[in-house]
Order: C-alpha cells, then sequence, then structure tokens
C-alpha cells in the first residue's frame, strides 16, 4: 500500500531496509543467541544520518518527526526487533528532550544523538512500579544547585550502552504523581551503576539492565521542565512514543510474514508447493491484512502526532495495542506455516514469534493500552 | 562511414525473437516494432542473427584493408616466477601448436627473465619452433614497465600474427598495456581458440555474464591478435625430447628495462599447498561448514586428495577462511577436473566461479539446494558425517 | 589530493536467469548495479580522500541512464561526477572503452592517483584499468589488496598474486585495480543521498574530450564480436542416496579416476 512518503523519508525507507537487509539480517541469529549488543550496526546506522531523522535541524537532525522514526523502527525491525531496538530506544529516551527540554539541553544533548555517537535511554520502570507508574520509590533531593538521586530503575532498555538518560524520579512523595520530575542523567556520573544484564525471552540483541542510583549528583540544569513535570513528561513521551513500538511490532510482523510467504512457496509437500492449499493460502491473506491494517494505523496515529495534535493518546494506545496484537498472531502463525521446523531455532522465525512478544507488554501492557483507550472514550463522551 | 544497425519496419512482424536474443537488454517493442536502444547496443549482432525476417541490417565498416601480410607466427608469452615456467605456459604451447599448423607458420616461445638459458630445452621439448630469449636482471621477476616495454620492442620487430598468454594476474596486466601501446586486439579470458582458415583469423571464444553466455571475437583489421587464455583449459604440449628450438636473444638499452615501480618483496601465504588455480581438485566449503572449526574437516579431504580449499562468500564474509580462497564472483573462477562444493546452497555468484569444472560433486542438507541443480553428483546429508566418511574411503584408496 | 574513480553499470548478476525454454538471458527486471569490484575503488578512493584531504570525481562511460550509478557514487562520497556518453560509443571494445576514458581524465586534468575495480562482472576482461595507464602512460599496480602507505608522492602497495601477494612501491600519479579484500565499503549516509540527489553530472561527448573519431566506438575497436550464443545449461546429475558409508563408498569409486590421477 503507498503512504505517501516523501521523498527524503522514501530515501530513508530504503536506506533503513539496505542495512536491515544486508548488515542486519545476516547477523540476527548471532546476536540473539550471544545476547551481545549489536555495536557494529549502532555504528552503521549512525554513519547512515539514521539516528537524526526525527531530530530538528538545527540540532543535526535531518528536521522530520515521528512518521521518520516509524518508518526506520519498522524497516529495521524487519531484520531484528532486538537490534532495532537499540535505535528505537534511543528514541525513547530523545523524545523527553525533544520536547521539553530548553534551549540549551537541546543544543547540549541532541547534536550526538542525531549523529549516533551516543545512544539515549528512558528511566521509569521500577521494581514495584510497572503498569502503576505512579508509584515509584526513586528520589531526588534538591542541595544547592545540584539534585541527588537514589534508588534503582529495572529493566531499562539500552541500560549500560546508552550514554544520555532520562530518569523519572520523585522529588516529592506527598504529592504522589504529581510530585515526580524528570532529570537528564549522563552515564559516568558517580553513583550511576547498572545491574547485570537481564535473560530475556526475545529480542535478545538488546540490553536490558538496572540502572542504580546511589547518591548520583546531578547539576540542577539537567532537569527537564520543571519539578513535578515528571509524570506528564511520561506520559506524552508515551503517546508520542507508542506509535515507534507499534512500527516495530508492524515490522516484526512483516519479517515473519516474508519468511512465511518464501517457505509456503518453496517447500513442497504431497508432491505440491504448500502454498498451493487452501488452508495455506487463507493464512497467508489473513496474515498481509492484518500486518497492512496495522501499518496503516500506525502511519495515521504517526502523522497524526507530527500534525502537532493536541491530545494523541487515544490513538497512540490504540496504534500500539494493535499492531502488537497483530505482531503476535502473525508471528505465532508463521511458525505454524513452517511446522517442525518453525520450532527449530535453525531456522529464523521463531525469533520472530519471541521478539513479538514484548511489544505487547512494555511502554503500557496491552491492557494498560485498552484503559488508555477506555479513559479517553469516556472523557470524550462526557464532553460531548 | 561509422558501424550502424538499422530495423526495416517493413519487414519487422514485432516477433520479439530480437529482444529475446540480445544480450544486452537493448531492444524493446514499440507499437508491434522493435526499437534499439543505442545507449546499450554494442553491435555485437546477435539479433541480426535471430530476426527470421531479414529485418535487421548491422553494417560493420571494417575501414580501409589493411595490409597484414607481414604477421606471421604464433607466440606464446611463457610466464616464468622465480624461474619456473608455469604450467599455463606449457597449455598454451600445446594449442598454439595446433593453430600454428593451421596457419602454417611457427610456434614461437617467449621468454622475459634473468638466468633463463636453463629453459631453452625445456620449451623446445614442449613444441617451440623458435625461443625468444631477453635476459636481464631487470626482468627476474615481473614488472609492468619493463615486461611492456621488452613485448612491444620484440612485437614490432617481430610482427606475430598471434600472440596467446596466460589469463593470470600477470598475463592480464601485461598484455591489456602491449595491446593498447601496439593498436592490437586482445580478447580477455578465452576458453576456446580456432582458425578460421579461409580469413586466417583467430577465433577466439569466452565466457561472459559469468559464463551465461559464450561470445566469440575476432581482430578482422589489426595484429597481432592477442588472447589471454583460461588455466586448464587447454591441454598441456606433449614432451619430445628429440625437438631442439632455434633461439634468439634480444637485448635491449636500459631505458628499455626501468621500471617506475619497485617489487620490494614477494609474499607467499597460501594455507594450504596447492594454488586455486592451478588445481585440479578443489574441495570448498560454505556456510554449512558452521565456522573455522568446520573447516578443518575440508582440508583434511583436501589433503586426502591432494587438493586446494576454496569457499564460498559467506564462509569468507564470516572470517573462516582468507578471501584468497574465495571462490565466486567476487573471488576467483576456477575450473578444476573435480569440484566437491560442501555446505555450499550454490547461489548464483558462486556458480559463476565453478560451474565450468569438469565434474561437480555437491554434499547439502537441504535437498532444494540450487547447487544440486548443477552437480554431477547431489548428496543430500550432513557434511559432519559424509565428509569425514569421504576422507577416510579417499585415504584407503590412495594408501595415505 | 585528486583522486579518480572510475566505475561501470551492469545488470545485477543476483537477477541474471536463464530462460529454460529459450536458454537465452532474461533480461526483464533485471536493476543496474554499479559493478561490484567498483563499489571497492570507490570506497578506497574516498578513504585516500578522507586521509589527505582533496576531491574525488567518478567517471564512467555508458547509456545516459549510467548517471544513477554516478548519483549513487556521489552519495557514497565521491565529490564530482561525469559520464561521458555519445552514441559514438556503441560497440566500443576494452581498447576503445580505455582509449574514451583516457581522453576524458586528460581533460579532468591534472590527478594523483585512479582507482578502478579490477574487473567488471560483465565483460570480466580486468583489460581496462591496465588500458587506461597505458594510454596516459603512467605507472599502474592491478590487483591491489592493500595500500600500506600512500603520500603525495608515492605508493606502498600489496598486490594479490595466485600465491599471496607482492609488495610494490609506485610513484604518483598512477593507476590503481582494486579486489575486494581491501575494504568493507560503507553503505551511503542520507544526507549524501540527498546532496547526489540534487547534484548534476557533467555530461560529455565525444567532441567534449576532443578524441579521435576513428579510435571510438566499433570503429576504434580492433575486435569485433562474431557469434554470441549460450552454452547448453549444465544439467544436475545424478543424486546418491544410502547411508553415509555407502553413499561415500560410490562416490569415491565414481571419482577414482579423477582422485588417482
Amino acid at each position: 500500500m503507498d503512504y505517501f512518503l516523501t521523498e527524503q523519508q522514501t530515501m530513508m525507507r530504503d536506506l533503513a531496509k539496505k542495512i536491515a537487509d544486508e548488515k542486519i539480517k545476516p547477523v540476527a541469529a548471532h546476536y540473539d543467541e550471544t545476547e551481545e549488543f549489536a555495536w557494529p550496526i549502532m555504528k552503521i546506522l549512525a554513519d547512515s544520518d539514521l539516528f537524526g531523522v526525527y531530530i530538528p535541524e538545527q540540532y543535526g537532525g535531518l528536521g522530520g518527526g515521528i512518521v521518520d522514526m516509524c518508518v526506520v523502527t519498522e524497516e529495521l525491525s524487519r531484520a531484528c526487533g532486538g537490534i532495532a531496538l537499540g535505535y528505537a530506544g534511543t528514541g525513547l529516551g530523545t523524545i523527553p528532550i525533544l520536547l521539553y527540554g530548553s534551549e540549551e539541553q537541546k543544543k547540549r544533548f541532541l547534536p550526538d544523538i542525531a549523529k549516533g555517537k551516543r545512544l539515549a535511554a528512558f528511566c521509569i520502570t521500577e521494581a514495584g512500579a510497572g503498569s502503576d507508574a505512579g508509584s515509584i520509590k526513586t528520589t531526588a533531593r534538591k542541595e544547592g544547585d545540584h539534585y541527588i538521586l537514589n534508588g534503582t530503575k529495572q529493566w531499562i532498555t539500552n541500560a549500560g550502552e546508552a550514554e544520555v538518560y532520562t530518569v523519572i524520579a520523585s522529588t516529592d512523595k506527598t504529592k504522589g504523581t504529581r510530585g515526580a520530575s524528570a532529570f537528564i542523567v549522563e552515564k559516568g556520573t558517580k553513583g550511576m551503576d547498572f545491574g547485570k544484564k537481564e535473560k530475556k525471552m526475545g529480542i535478545r540483541a538488546s540490553a536490558t539492565r538496572e540502572v542504580i542510583f546511589t547518591d548520583c549528583r546531578i547539576p540542577a540544569a539537567n532537569l527537564l521542565s520543571k519539578e513535578g513535570m515528571g509524570f506528564i513528561i511520561a506520559m506524552k513521551t508515551f503517546d508520542n512514543s507508542r506509535p515507534g513500538v507499534a512500527s516495530q511490532a508492524v515490522g516484526i510482523a512483516q519479517g515473519a510474514l516474508d519468511h512465511a510467504v518464501e517457505y509456503a512457496r518453496t517447500r513442497v509437500q504431497f508432491g505440491q508447493s504448500i502454498s498451493n492449499f487452501q488452508g495455506i493460502q487463507h493464512m497467508l491473506a489473513d496474515m498481509g491484512t492484518q500486518v497492512e491494517a496495522a501499518r496503516a494505523l500506525v502511519y495515521a496515529t504517526a502523522r497524526m502526532v507530527d500534525s502537532g495534535a493536541k491530545s494523541v493518546a487515544k490513538e497512540s494506545a490504540m496504534a500500539k495495542l494493535f499492531a502488537s496484537d497483530v505482531a503476535m498472531k502473525v508471528t505465532t502463525d508463521a511458525v505454524q506455516i513452517f511446522g517442525g521446523y518453525g520450532y527449530m531455532r535453525e531456522y529464523p522465525v521463531e525469533k520472530y514469534m519471541r521478539d513479538a512478544k514484548i511489544t505487547q507488554i512494555y511502554e503500557g501492557t496491552s491492557q494498560i493500552q485498552r484503559n488508555v483507550i477506555a479513559a479517553n472514550m469516556i472523557k470524550e463522551s462526557l464532553k460531548k | 562511414m561509422p558501424a550502424s544497425i538499422i530495423i526495416f519496419l517493413e519487414k519487422c512482424t514485432g516477433c520479439t525473437l530480437c529482444v529475446k536474443a540480445c544480450p544486452f537488454g537493448a531492444i524493446h517493442m514499440a507499437n508491434k516494432k522493435a526499437v534499439i536502444d543505442m545507449g546499450k547496443c554494442t553491435l555485437c549482432g546477435a539479433c541480426v542473427e535471430a530476426c527470421k525476417f531479414k529485418a535487421i541490417e548491422l553494417k560493420k565498416d571494417a575501414g580501409a584493408k589493411r595490409d597484414l601480410s607481414g604477421y606471421k607466427d604464433v607466440w606464446v608469452f611463457c610466464e616464468q616466477k622465480k624461474g619456473v615456467i608455469q604450467s599455463i605456459s606449457f597449455e598454451l604451447l600445446g594449442e598454439g601448436k595446433k593453430l600454428a599448423g593451421k596457419l602454417g607458420v611457427k610456434l614461437c616461445a617467449v621468454i622475459l627473465g634473468s638466468g633463463m638459458d636453463s629453459k631453452i630445452a625445456e620449451l623446445s621439448e614442449r613444441g617451440a619452433d623458435i625461443i625468444y630469449i631477453v635476459d636481464h636482471p631487470a626482468l627476474k621477476s615481473y614488472q609492468d614497465d619493463p615486461y611492456t616495454e621488452v613485448l612491444v620492442k620484440l612485437a614490432e620487430e617481430y610482427k606475430p600474427e598471434i600472440i596467446l598468454c596466460g589469463a593470470t594476474t600477470i598475463g592480464r596486466s601485461l598484455v591489456s598495456r602491449v595491446a593498447v601501446k601496439i593498436g592490437a586486439g586482445l580478447t580477455a579470458d578465452c576458453t576456446g581458440l580456432d582458425i578460421d582458415e579461409k580469413e586466417r583469423l583467430l577465433l577466439q571464444t569466452r565466457p561472459a555474464f559469468g559464463g551465461n553466455i559464450m561470445a566469440t571475437i575476432i581482430t578482422p583489421n589489426h595484429r597481432p591478435q592477442m588472447a589471454t587464455v583460461r588455466h586448464k583449459v587447454m591441454k598441456e604440449a606433449e614432451i619430445d625430447k628429440s625437438r631442439k628450438a632455434e633461439v634468439i636473444r634480444k637485448n635491449y638499452p636500459e631505458d628499455v628495462m626501468k621500471s617506475r615501480t619497485r617489487l620490494l618483496d614477494v609474499i607467499e601465504e597460501i594455507e594450504e599447498t596447492v594454488n586455486l588455480a592451478e588445481a585440479d581438485i578443489i574441495v570448498s566449503g560454505g556456510r554449512g561448514v558452521g565456522g573455522p572449526e568446520g573447516f578443518a574437516m575440508i582440508k583434511e579431504l583436501a589433503r586426502a586428495l591432494n587438493a586446494a580449499v576454496g569457499a564460498s562468500r559467506a564462509a569468507v564474509d564470516s572470517d573462516w577462511m582468507p578471501y584468497s580462497h574465495q571462490v565466486g564472483q567476487t573471488g576467483k573462477t576456477v575450473c578444476p577436473k573435480l569440484y566437491i562444493a560442501c555446505g555450499i546452497s550454490g547461489q548464483i555468484q558462486h556458480l559463476i566461479g565453478m560451474q565450468s569444472s569438469d565434474v561437480i560433486v555437491a554434499i547439502n542438507k537441504d535437498p532444494d539446494a540450487p547447487i544440486f541443480k548443477i552437480a554431477t553428483y547431489g548428496i543430500v546429508g550432513d557434511i559432519f558425517e559424509l565428509v569425514p566418511a569421504l576422507t577416510k574411503e579417499f585415504q584407503r584408496l590412495l594408501n595415505k | 589530493m585528486h583522486i579518480i574513480v572510475c566505475i561501470k553499470q551492469v545488470p545485477n548478476t543476483t537477477d541474471v536467469r536463464i530462460d529454460p525454454v529459450t536458454n537465452t538471458l532474461i533480461r526483464e527486471g533485471v536493476e543496474s548495479v554499479i559493478n561490484p569490484f567498483d563499489a571497492y575503488a570507490i570506497e578506497e578512493a574516498v578513504r585516500i580522500k578522507e586521509r589527505f584531504s582533496g576531491k574525488v570525481t567518478v567517471l564512467t562511460m555508458g547509456p545516459p541512464q549510467a548517471e544513477t550509478a554516478l548519483r549513487e557514487a556521489l552519495s557514497l562520497g565521491c565529490d564530482e561526477a561525469i559520464l561521458v556518453s555519445d552514441r559514438k560509443f556503441a560497440g566500443s571494445d576494452t581498447w576503445a572503452t580505455s582509449y574514451t576514458l583516457s581522453a576524458a581524465i586528460k581533460k579532468i586534468g591534472a590527478f594523483d592517483v585512479i582507482v578502478c575495480g579490477k574487473q567488471a562482472s560483465d565483460g570480466d576482461t580486468a583489460q581496462v584499468g591496465p588500458g587506461i595507464s597505458a594510454h596516459l602512460d603512467i605507472p599502474q599496480v592491478t590487483y591491489v589488496k592493500k595500500i600500506v602507505e600512500i603520500s603525495a608522492t608515492a605508493a606502498k602497495v600489496e598486490r594479490m598474486t595466485e600465491e599471496g601477494y607482492d609488495i610494490v612501491e609506485t610513484p604518483l600519479p598512477c593507476l590503481f585495480t582494486v579486489v575486494k579484500e581491501i575494504n568493507t565499503p560503507r553503505l551511503p549516509s542520507l544526507k549524501g543521498m540527498m546532496r547526489a540527489k540534487s547534484a548534476k553530472p557533467l555530461k560529455w561527448t565525444a567532441e567534449d574530450i576532443g578524441a579521435e573519431p576513428g579510435s571510438l566506438g566499433l570503429d576504434g575497436s580492433p575486435t569485433r564480436v562474431v557469434k554470441i550464443f549460450t552454452p547448453a545449461p549444465r544439467k544436475g546429475g545424478e543424486m546418491l542416496e544410502g547411508d553415509t558409508t555407502d553413499v561415500s563408498k560410490e562416490l569415491v569409486e565414481l571419482l577414482k579416476d579423477i582422485a588417482i590421477h
């Protein structure tokens, strides 16, 4: 389907596809197996300028928006959802600075991120604060012109590899969610440590660690916006980033579907290609239709975000919900089409199924997305 | 008048035979008539032959016929390394003898080097009627400048009608320059040579597009007719100890021997003892070999057969084998008597490099691997079982 | 430092297929790409430039469509592009091609290094690079697998041979033909692609490069193609079946004569 991308977006899609096909596909299984972080691929992405597609030109980027980020994320995810996350996770860590950073903060951090010199990460989740993000325990205490951070963030994507972290911490416990604030913390700051690397079901090429703050002193100038804005920043960030996760899901689904079509065409059973069987044909048709529907919703939402629409929470949640459910369904069906081969790790599709699962969980589970969607629908109805 | 190609629209029936025949994709149909894109057309004439309606005419104006009668004899440039005459030279002498016979001229060996007198007997026995020797310390090892200058001077003085040279790294570098300097026609990497006796022309047949098409090429109006010839295609000349060649020694002034480039060192680094291009048997490994450890078993089989070790691009790109062992489009083209492909699926780029081997054996666990489409013998199975088993069987056969 | 890199647009061999019925090349849908070996030449030229500053001029002879190849070269770091294109070039063999390119290079003017791929994947001759150096009468090193040292006046390089490699020193200006081992070509950058998109390659005709009409195209080519044919496709042979020991024994029996040689 034609999504009427601009010339520049078409160019970045083609370049991302080239990198995915030529550089990522051949190593996807390797990184999945070893769980190493794919630095050589990050270097290639950096040299290609793709880290800068959604960053304004005055900060060294290419001046695009969320559509551009989605285009790239989808293409990379088609080859490996885990490696693509090094890219998309940087986007998640950068969005708060793009949305709420001061001119000084943008000048300081965005050019290096746009060039791919530094990766970024976003830290909100804690052991006791997952879907219930309001109950975070990490604190930031003001001391002169510094803040002192204490607490442990859990399951942080890109942790240890990234150099720029956006951290949500409580500056006033008595105010609950309205007492949360957002900070930029640079890797190497004294008192900032990383836990051991988590062993995951899928997206194993991505690094997931704890980020531990022990009397970590950061300059007050690293506060994003003002105190008490932390929860709003987090929610607005997710509204912007969810199309990105959704495009990761679309990419994973498309990658699995491509393998499934190819396999169905070449696999011979009962003396003929299994793609001759209507049972397989109908599965492929459903998979293709679902992926396209998800993609259409993702791009429509991303465009809405880029248009500057005031509230995109509902649509973003819908895109992420739908695309991640499609990814799970399509990758499961792809394994089914491969049959026994699909279950073997020597063949590529089971990895897509493992990678797809996380898209239904992180940046808000599918259940939380439904809460957001319903809450917005009810709110809209009240306003009528 | 320059060369031209015309389509007679009244004769063209729009049958598209020419479109299919064109190896350069230069013909398309417009309003059911053939149209030639002159940007792509090379005036090769394949369409003229394909057209059943005589609707295409190719005019190749060869210009004023030159007097070529002053050129005679078939020359073979005999490549030597460290004073050892390379086997390709014997293959060329074998083939050159046939060509010289058909033309009724002499077969001449040309050798450049330092202290090459000891090689006269060897070249005589291989059938040379005349041996041109240029002996000078500057010619000890190959260098582009003096070799080019000397060969140009020799050709200008003695006017051979044919010069053959191996399609080796040295041969291709050298004769390309010589051909330009003396205005000769040069055809690369020939796999077939013959003589059109009526026209006294050398018919040079060579593969293009990685062997997907073959072209026969002539040099109608320039002399000498020069060709580089692929290794292992022609048969080596028989040895006849009774033969004695006439020897012509040439000396040239020092400025002819000058080289702008300087050879500092010669490094030999082939891991296995056998050179890929020279090998009669090659055992090759691909992605299916799984890693550098897997190549140990490939090398073992190669040792048993006294064979060279090859590798697919996938194996080289994964750093399991050095690039010097790569067979295929971006590696080496080989044509041994026997090529054993282990765990190689057979991408077109690999096939291009080895499909002219006499016998191809493919071992792969995927029954649908494209390699089986060109293999003389195919085995679907686990290379980790089959390769060691084969090694053992060959060792038994060859008493190793 | 001024580096000139000569490239050729060729059909992508990955796409080349043979029609099983007519036994001819299927050209439909075959994409045109930069000759794979030339990608290494472009990368090496850009690397030399990055070491010394200066510029890379990319040069090709071909039909107007070859401009796509030039744009790709620009997106990979070349600075200027020249397309030498004229119907008079039709039918050029390697002699005429190297003559035409050397005439264009003379028009370009001063240069320090010319880099070419070792051969093109459609013709596989490896003759054009050395031909250019002969026409220009400059030193050459073919099959270069590594540039060990390079200064403004000289270079030390490794030349691949059948047995290993030679270490060769050459003064500049000179011509190198390069092999795959020399580098891993970079992918284009988005900014490079955008710059290439708006760039306007120079277009030179036979007249522009001041070439002798008699040395161009078919007339300037000593060789003539008289016949083009497709070799009978190699047929898949026998599949051997059975357990490991049996098939090994069977195969060794079949190959006995070759193995004993």
